[in-house]
């Protein structure tokens, strides 16, 4: 027996078995995460602070991976940071063409310095040109979120529509 | 020579692979069954000879198939055996031949077949689509990313931090299917030039199409036995003499990119065990992991093969070419060889044991081997597995 | 084979729906629990690897071991997944630290099925998705009906012995701080119900449950260190019989029998009946007694009617309910049943055995054999 590689077009000539998987959750957000959203609907990025290492958590956690211990303090960081990367998207999760490219990235929260390895981070959509991704002028730019009009916000992490430079 | 005395002796004694293909017409059962069975004559073993077994696959979601560990037992040999499935992501493949190794070492299983598959062609309406469940369901998925995104956060924030241009990372990818071309099993091997790669459609700046691995179907498989049993079947086992693997956090947008510091953990751990000290001087030929090129400059400054930002310039020397210092992905990596995840893997591992058993054909590299080192990652940019194994 | 104790266990959860933590503050809960237990160890410092037991689909994340590493203290460490039982990632814990590679392995399992809205197609995606998928049988227990009917259909069992498990465990499980399920039933009352798919009733098939469980496991050298009362682990086995539907053995548990021979081969044992007690997987009714008969049990039937297996008897079966009272935590299941082994000889039993199965449509068993 040897395998067997198929071109596009020898896909007619075998029978395909569909199937759609019928897989649908609702997610516990918990203890930590229920109050990150809360407090995105109030327009207020919160945090977890470790009492003994000092470490912030955003999004919160309820435990220090580090120490191994509760955090213990519920702290509201800036809704301001450093962006440590930014990516422009020409395709869309199912793999489409974009015509306009989506730019997302990370960005260090403040408080936090240049010099930490871990820090309060969020993952979102920058507001910026594709040219400033491309020639990184983005990169180490200050940035703010931009949030939605407070009647429109969810509790979700799309309350805050992009962080754009200030 | 086995040089680790510290641990019962485990040998790799036969490997198989199927080629990798875009889609195969054969079910997932049937590709492990192919490399199975290729792996066992090049062992010279039979099934019923045959133990424990131990199963790697990345994501259910790709098959569409929920427990798919137990549904690839079938064609992997697993039939009235113990067999166990191992994930870490894409960082499976290698993990399958670690798993097999302490199978081995502990004493519990005497010969044992480690089988990797993935069958990526049957999601719609994109292989693709399947990346969007990895991410955080409640902070992140909301924002409907898609699994180049992370690949090219990481690539831009490490060509930011060291300065590296995007002509040094198309290298990588000139190089890989180059050597792929020498590899029969690979499916995109061939002659590109670095111009080719900056031309190929953006994806996600700064990720265009040929900086990527392709979709595949495939599955490898290796046997792994004790040292005695070892001596009966061959004489030029392959020692298994170092294994690592560490897991980062999962909170990849709170921490740094430019730098794989789990791997780096991961690899001390292998070369510990291992007995190495100046990784540089004693290993002999890499398979870093390359889903992306710039991943392969990533992980070689991880395992200690060049310093955080030297890898670039190593590269462009030559100095991880076939005919290099340390010739790196000689079998043309998932750049070259295709990306079916886990299995892809194992491929790596496997070649580096062609390659110090002599029998790589085409691919073996110029210069005499007698340690090696396979190296896979995946998960949120947290996982690390890394195998050293000598002749 | 060297020893394995198991010198810390902690759980979290074993309610219907535990709405108010995320599965990753439960694993920590649970976690924190079992550390404490094992004399107050510092998981960044005494523990060598990590193993967590998970599947994609009842996770509903694609490549769930991302959150395996934080909650337990694994972050930075090696830390890996057992796409398997829970038992099962025993075993590769025990194989860990057998080889050499570790003396301290924590195995953490947890299961959120409150979160799964489509339960029952998630459990029919792991149907063969050519063969038996197409076919559409609507209810998920059918092949545990086949099952059972060709174990009944074997003469010896009969509806009421079932019915008489489901009384014996459900009554049991009132001892127990984890059964949500226990009640206090008798078999009139389950026979009396009508039939869910012959043969079970409603009561008949274990329901599932959230719960985190973690378990410390540790070489001979180092368990005195972390506890005074370690249980000891002699033997350890597991095994799948063939994962196509249509070539599995029904009407009898192989995989559990493949399991057992290996486990009792490696700790030396004469005979199960030795043992102070057993608990075995009985998520359907009729899956205790087939259990037990690959356990290497004779006579099962029997030895139900004369009331051998039940609390404070010979061989006490489930003593603690069983999944029947505590639910069924998916791949925690045979974590759950270790728990209740190890509580047990923690109360002053010297010995049991423990036999887990990962639920249809698999045909894969893990068995441990224990001590104090």
């Amino acid at each position: 027996m040897t395998v067997h590689p198929l071109k596009e077009e020898d896909l007619k000539r075998h029978p395909v078995v569909e199937d759609k998987p019928k897989a649908r959750y609702s997610y516990t957000a918990g203890q930590a995460l229920s109050v990150f959203l809360n407090g995105l609907k109030e327009g207020k990025i919160l945090g977890r602070k470790c009492t003994k290492c000092g470490r912030i958590y955003v999004p919160p956690r309820m435990y220090c991976e580090d120490c191994f211990v509760p955090t213990s303090l519920w702290v509201e960081v800036k809704d301001e940071g450093v962006v440590m990367t930014a990516v422009a998207s020409f395709i869309s999760w199912t793999r489409e063409r974009l015509d306009h490219p989506e730019i997302v990235g990370t960005i260090r929260l403040f408080p936090s310095t240049a010099r930490d390895y871990v820090y309060p981070g969020l993952f979102h959509r920058i507001c910026c040109s594709y040219e400033d991704v491309r020639n990184m002028t983005i990169f180490g730019k200050i940035v703010k979120a931009r949030w939605k009009p407070r009647e429109e916000r969810t509790g979700s992490i799309n309350d805050i529509e992009c962080f754009e430079v200030v | 020579m086995r040089t680790n005395l510290r641990f019962r002796p485990v040998a790799v004694i036969g490997a198989g692979m199927t080629p990798f293909r875009r889609r195969m017409l054969d079910t997932p059962q049937e590709l492990a069954w192919e490399a199975s069975r290729r792996a066992l004559d090049e062992a010279g073993l039979e099934l019923r000879d045959v133990d424990c077994v131990v199963i790697g696959s990345a994501p259910d979601a790709f098959d569409g198939v929920h427990m798919k560990g137990e549904y690839l037992a079938h064609g992997a040999g697993g039939v009235r055996k113990p067999v166990s499935r191992v994930y870490v992501g894409g960082a499976t493949g290698v993990m399958t031949a670690i798993s097999a190794w302490y199978h081995v070492a502990s004493g519990l299983c005497q010969k044992v077949l480690a089988v990797a598959e993935e069958k990526m062609s049957p999601g719609r309406p994109h292989p693709q689509s399947v990346f969007r469940y990895i991410w955080d369901p409640i902070t992140e998925k909301p924002l409907n990313p898609n699994l180049i995104w992370i690949f090219a956060m990481e690539m831009h924030r490490y060509m930011n931090v060291n300065r590296v241009s995007k002509e040094d990372i198309a290298l990588v990818s000139v190089k890989n299917k180059r050597n792929a071309k020498k590899n029969q099993y690979s499916q995109l091997g061939g002659d590109i030039t670095v111009d080719d790669v900056l031309k190929s459609e953006v994806l996600v700046w700064p990720v265009q199409l040929l900086d990527v691995s392709p979709v595949s179907d495939g599955a490898a498989a290796m046997v792994l036995v004790s040292g005695d049993i070892a001596r009966r079947y061959t004489d030029t086992p392959i020692w298994v003499e170092g294994v690592g693997w560490t897991l980062d956090n999962t909170s990849w947008p709170g921490r740094e990119l430019a730098y794989p510091r789990y791997l780096e953990n991961a690899a001390r751990m292998a070369y510990k065990m291992a007995g190495i000290e100046r990784p540089q001087k004693e290993i002999d030929v890499v398979e870093p992991y390359d889903p992306f090129d710039y991943k392969e400059l990533h992980h070689l400054e991880g395992l200690l093969l060049a310093k955080k930002g030297e890898a670039p310039t190593l590269m462009r020397e030559g100095f991880f070419d076939v005919d290099g210092e340390i010739p790196s992905s000689p079998s043309g990596g998932l750049l070259g060889v295709g990306n079916p995840i886990a299995a892809a893997g194992l491929m790596k591992t496997i070649s580096i044991y062609w390659q110090l058993k002599g029998t790589a054909g085409g691919m073996q590299v110029k210069k005499s081997v007698h340690t090696g080192v396979a190296q896979a990652w995946g998960d949120l940019m947290q996982a690390s597995t890394v195998i050293v194994m000598r002749n | 084979m060297e020893k394995v104790a198991v010198v810390g266990v902690g759980w979290y959860g074993f309610s219907p729906h535990v709405h108010d933590l995320s599965f990753r503050e439960m694993m920590f809960e649970a976690a924190s629990r079992a550390y404490y237990d094992a004399g107050g160890m510092d998981p960044r410092k005494d523990v060598d690897t990590f193993i967590s037991c998970q599947e994609d689909f009842w996770e509903g994340i694609s490549i769930s071991d991302e959150f395996a590493p934080d909650p337990i203290g694994g972050a930075m460490r090696p830390t890996m997944t057992v796409a398997g039982d829970g038992l099962q990632g025993v075993a590769h814990g025990v194989m860990q630290i057998t080889s050499g590679l570790a003396d301290v392995v924590v195995v953490e399992s947890h299961a959120k099925p409150s979160d799964i809205i489509t339960f029952s197609d998630v459990v029919k995606l792991s149907e063969d998705p050519i063969y038996v998928r197409s076919a559409k049988v609507p209810n998920i227990h059918f092949v545990a009906a086949l099952d059972a009917t060709k174990f009944l259909s074997r003469g010896k069992a009969t509806r009421a012995d079932l019915a008489e498990v489901v009384s014996k465990n459900k009554s049991a499980g009132l001892s127990s701080s984890k059964a949500p399920y226990a009640a206090r039933i008798d078999k009139d009352y389950v026979l009396s119900q009508d039939y869910v798919l012959t043969p079970f009733t409603r009561l008949d098939i274990a329901q599932p449950v959230d719960a985190a469980i973690v378990v410390v496991l540790a070489s001979e050298t180092v368990a005195r260190r972390f506890s005074d009362t370690p249980i000891w682990i002699h033997g350890i086995g597991f095994a799948t019989d063939s994962s196509n539907l249509e070539l599995a053995t029904l009407g009898e548990a192989r995989y559990m029998r493949l399991a057992a021979e290996r486990a009792y081969l490696m700790a030396g044992v004469e005979s199960p009946l030795k043992f102070r007690g057993i608990f075995v997987d009985d998520r359907y009714s009729h899956k205790e007694l087939e259990h037990l008969e690959a356990l290497g049990i004779t006579d099962v039937v029997e030895k139900l009617r004369e009331g051998y297996f039940h609390p404070g008897s010979y061989l006490p079966v489930n003593p603690k309910g069983g999944l029947l009272a505590k639910g069924y935590p998916l791949e925690a299941s045979g974590l759950s049943l270790l728990l209740d082994a190890v509580e047990y000889m923690r109360e002053g039993e010297e010995s049991a055995i423990v036999g887990s199965w990962r639920g249809f449509f698999t045909f894969t068993g893990s068995v441990a054999v224990m001590s104090r």
